[in-house]
């Protein structure tokens, strides 16, 4: 099926099966290889992407239903080069170690900080219980969410 | 996995959509917001010939209130409800499930229709549903009907929706004057499936219990209203000694399934103290809706 939608500011057409997700599409299609599959059914959060303003699991939705959205994947965080507030304050952080959970959680708190600017540490750790790490442990992400979340209402 | 290969349709309307379900019946699959049913095509546990999204039909969606009833699209994503002032007045047990299903990534897309036909007996929605008698109001091209929450939920993942038949929308009835609720459950960790969970509501008229509804989640293959524990409740006051009763007569002829994350005896520990826990809650806000 022919489609047509935003990814990170530019408009992208593509031809994907029905049957293909949107995290398939988004890798194989248009090489956005930022946007990492881990269980393909839902549950790790690896390839959380931002569609229409809200994270969803680009894994539990097809490629066809994202025609005419917005989405914003990982590489739309710093088109430049240059590490946004999160970004930068998990990198201070130590946030995290293997990487491979990386674009899902910083997707998802993009997404939840948006939403909660001022969301205390409690409220973080639920919005994020949702993406699995296999490596780091949660303190460091958590850390990184907060500071980021301080540096915001700093700034 | 990957999903197999299925031919799909993304009808618009109503009248499109039943056209296609009459066409397919039971090779077909309604795809909603896709938080289950995606899955069980990832792992080929589910194999339609063909997918009918219904993501597109924009009237499906939507809140009202009308007559003592809050209707909701089946199409109504998750933290939509989730979001409704509507919700939150007047079904106070559904907006405080709410927050308690999946995670918030699932809630974007995660829509209220999907959830109740898929019928999970351990998500919080069919207990709420259950526990409220909402009317779920199906169309097909030979009419509509209105089926009571009792009778919607026949087995393990399966409703009494015929194959031709769209759940186009669930209606809640609006809580009273006196009214209180709560949801109540026990999971290994925020989100995911609890082990138990509890709806509760409970009505008081001048300091007596007048009516009292208790459903539970995860203890059999529907959810399961606890008929016994609310009869002994009606006509009695509020007590930590009735309550303790009450969690005894509940519990006392389940038989909850057993697996990895608790044994069936430990399923009715939890569900017994959920009864008293839901129900000190739902009596306390009860006298905060007098």
């Amino acid at each position: 099926m022919d489609i047509t939608l935003r990814i990170n500011g530019a408009t992208r057409t593509g031809s994907p099966e029905p049957r293909k997700t949107l995290a398939d599409f988004l890798r194989d299609d248009l090489d956005l290889t930022g946007t990492h599959v881990g269980c393909e059914h839902g549950v790790c959060g690896a390839c959380t992407v931002i569609v229409d303003g809200r994270a969803v699991r680009s894994c539990l939705m097809l490629a066809v239903q994202a025609a005419g959205s917005e989405v914003t994947t990982v590489e739309g965080l710093a088109p430049d080069g240059e590490l946004g507030t999160l970004q930068q304050a998990m990198w201070d952080s130590h946030s995290f170690q293997c990487g491979f959970c990386t674009p899902g959680f910083v997707m998802q708190a993009t997404a939840f900080l948006r939403a909660h600017p001022d969301a205390d540490e409690q409220q973080i750790r639920e919005a994020l219980s949702g993406n699995i790490c296999r490596c780091t442990g949660y303190q460091s992400i958590i850390d990184g969410v907060l500071l980021a979340a301080e540096r915001a209402r700093q700034s | 996995m990957k999903l197999p290969p299925v031919e799909y349709e993304a009808p618009e309307t109503v009248p499109e959509a039943m056209e296609l379900l009459a066409e397919h019946l039971d090779e077909a699959s309604v795809l909603a917001g896709g938080q289950s049913l995606i899955p069980l095509l990832a792992l080929r546990l589910a194999h339609p010939a063909a997918l009918i999204d219904i993501n597109g039909i924009a009237e499906l969606s939507g809140v009202s209130a009308a007559d003592g009833w809050v209707a909701i699209g089946t199409m109504t994503r998750e933290y939509a409800a989730e979001e409704s002032g509507t919700i939150a007045d007047a079904v106070p047990l559904l907006a405080a499930a709410l927050p308690l299903i999946g995670h918030e990534a699932i809630r974007s897309r995660g829509t209220i229709g999907g959830s109740l036909a898929h019928a999970d007996p351990a998500a919080e929605l069919p207990a709420v549903a259950r526990a409220l008698d909402a009317e779920f109001v199906v169309r097909s091209q030979s009419g509509e009907r209105v089926i009571p929450a009792a009778d919607w939920f026949e087995g393990y993942l399966t409703t009494s929706r015929r194959p031709d038949e769209l759940l186009v929308e669930v209606r809640f009835p609006a809580a009273g004057r006196g009214t209180g609720t709560s949801f109540q459950e026990v999971a290994r960790r925020h989100g995911d499936f609890a082990i138990v969970g509890l709806a509760v509501s409970l009505t008081l008229s001048d300091g007596v219990i007048s009516d009292a509804r208790l459903a539970f989640s995860g203890v059999s293959d529907v959810p399961v209203r606890a008929a016994g524990a609310e009869d002994l409740l009606v006509g009695e006051r509020p007590s930590p000694g009735l309550f303790d009763e009450a969690a005894r007569r509940a519990t006392e002829d389940l038989d909850p399934p057993a697996d990895l994350h608790g044994s069936s005896d430990y399923r009715k520990k939890v569900a017994a103290a959920l009864v008293r826990r839901g129900l000190r809650a739902a009596a306390d806000n009860a006298g905060e809706r007098q």
